[in-house]
């Protein structure tokens, strides 16, 4: 398995779009720290743009790994190598060079402006967490779909659904519901619900770290009792967990049954 | 006897590929495996690898059971079909990698030298020719010592005289005890190369013998013509109506 990683791995690095996702993530970085001279302002203005770019581009770059390396997958396939190391492998190669574009991209011009120095050298670090968290979450499910469908362009289809989904959707219908059961106790339907999505997730948990919770009214004050907790967190990262682990275990399901 | 194939299904939806084939393969013969488009040829091949997972059957390959295993492909060289590699990485970069990812020796040397492919060594494979891809899998294939060979339309594309080279590895290879088994559409290939034919018709072995047999069967004295009339029978026009 740690060869075929090793290849996808290198093989991504020297693809142009690796680039292209590190040097928007540089420019992101650079640019959000001058305009906001402040680190603390520029990790939220970041948070609102990863939670749902990180999603997005995962999402599409492990569709389009998968479908693009099918014929390699099939020359692999025929070599002594175990089914699920193979996709395994290339799982790991795609996540893994994504979250270095992320990491490197945003690292570097945080270092160079003093994040050491600053406080909110915490928040940065959960911000590269999560967001770390989504890109390994999105590329599994990615693979987890493109796996169950020969056809491109449906594989494809259903992929950018699932993402505008959890992404867009999701969203509207949790306040939709909110406003029709509003009569009733929502604290804890609002918890669950938000848990059940790692978008929602991430997001939360970024915005109750960062003190601004204050903001957010009494549900906010309900949020900040559990997620502000030493508990709260660890059970949200016990989930993000859940949600990476899923998805791999599905494509481990679908690889050993699958006819190539 | 090296692989061992008894009463082997496989569906794809309501297509049914293979309807219960027994396929006896034993060592140090070349087997071609023939039939018309889309009569199972390929779908055989790809279960003796394990890409495909037959729905009813047992397959074993050198005496052991290939379900659910992985090690056995060691002792098996593939030549696919359609050659599409990595478009990014080169040809000396693919060589290397396939090594590595075998853990074997190999002798790609001579077989670069053998088809003329030193030029190409340092050019990414997406600027080559079909031929020379063809080449570059033949090399790919060939480069290990297993004693099971699978070369699924090992001509295509080939020039003459990569051709003629391809039949003395083959031949070669055969006079190393290998067994080797060949899927073609080029009857005059098949019929230099092949102790045994397996004849495929609507997922089923249809003929199994010798060449000499094959034509005493049909009353043909040429082999192309022998195999048109196995294609053209009664049985398989009645199915192929439907």
């Amino acid at each position: 398995m740690l060869k075929i990683l090793k290849y996808s791995f290198y093989d991504l690095i020297r693809s142009r779009w690796s680039y292209v996702y590190f040097l928007f993530y540089l420019i992101l970085g650079f640019v959000l720290l001058f305009l906001n001279n402040d680190v603390s302002k520029a990790v939220i203005t970041l948070m609102n743009v990863i939670i749902v770019l990180i999603p997005l581009i995962g999402t599409i770059f492990g569709v389009m790994y998968y479908y693009n390396s099918r014929e390699f997958t099939e020359l692999l396939l025929a070599q002594p190598i175990n089914r699920t190391s193979i996709f395994m492998g290339q799982y790991l190669g795609v996540a893994g060079s994504l979250t270095m574009s992320l990491v490197l991209g945003l690292g570097i011009p945080f270092l160079l402006y003093g994040l050491l120095r600053s406080d909110a050298i915490f928040d940065f670090s959960l911000l590269l967490v999560t967001g770390s968290f989504l890109t390994f979450i999105f590329v599994g499910l990615s693979f987890v779909i493109a796996i169950s469908n020969e056809n491109k362009i449906k594989g494809f289809g259903y992929a950018v659904l699932l993402w505008l989904f959890l992404a867009v959707v999701y969203d509207g219908l949790f306040l939709m519901s909110l406003i029709v059961f509003e009569e009733y106790p929502l604290d804890t339907f609002s918890l669950v619900a938000t848990m059940l999505n790692p978008i929602d997730l991430s997001r939360i948990l970024i915005l109750l770290k960062l003190d601004i919770s204050a903001l957010l009214g009494y549900t906010g004050a309900i949020f900040k009792k559990f997620f502000g907790t030493d508990l709260g967190f660890l059970v949200s990262m016990a989930i993000l967990l859940c949600w990476t682990v899923l998805p791999v275990l599905g494509l481990g399901y679908k690889a050993k049954r699958k006819d190539f | 006897m090296t692989i061992d194939i008894k009463d082997l299904h496989k569906q794809f939806g309501k297509n049914q590929v293979l309807k219960g084939v027994d396929l006896t393969i034993d060592k140090g013969r070349i087997y071609a495996i023939l039939g018309p488009n889309g009569s199972g040829k390929t779908t055989l091949i790809k279960s003796i690898l394990g890409m495909v997972l037959p729905d009813k059957g047992h397959i074993t390959v050198l005496d052991k059971p290939i379900k659910k295993q992985w090690k056995y492909r060691k002792q098996i060289d593939y030549l696919p079909q359609i050659a599409n590699f990595p478009p990014n990485i080169k040809v000396k970069e693919l060589i290397h990698m396939i090594k590595d990812l075998r853990n074997s020796p190999s002798a790609e040397k001579e077989l670069i030298d053998l088809f003329g492919l030193g030029p190409f060594l340092d050019k990414k494979l997406s600027t080559l020719s079909g031929g020379t891809k063809q080449k570059v899998n033949i090399v790919l294939t060939f480069m290990f010592d297993s004693p099971l060979l699978i070369l699924d339309e090992p001509t295509t594309g080939l020039d003459p005289m990569a051709l003629i080279r391809l039949k003395e590895l083959i031949l070669k290879e055969k006079s190393n005890g290998k067994t080797i088994l060949i899927t073609s559409h080029i009857m005059q290939f098949v019929e230099e190369m092949a102790d045994q034919i397996v004849y495929l018709l609507e997922g089923d072995i249809y003929f199994k013998g010798t060449i000499p047999e094959l034509k005493k069967q049909t009353g043909q004295s040429s082999f192309e013509h022998a195999i048109a009339t196995l294609t053209t029978s009664e049985n398989h026009a009645e199915n192929t109506e439907i």
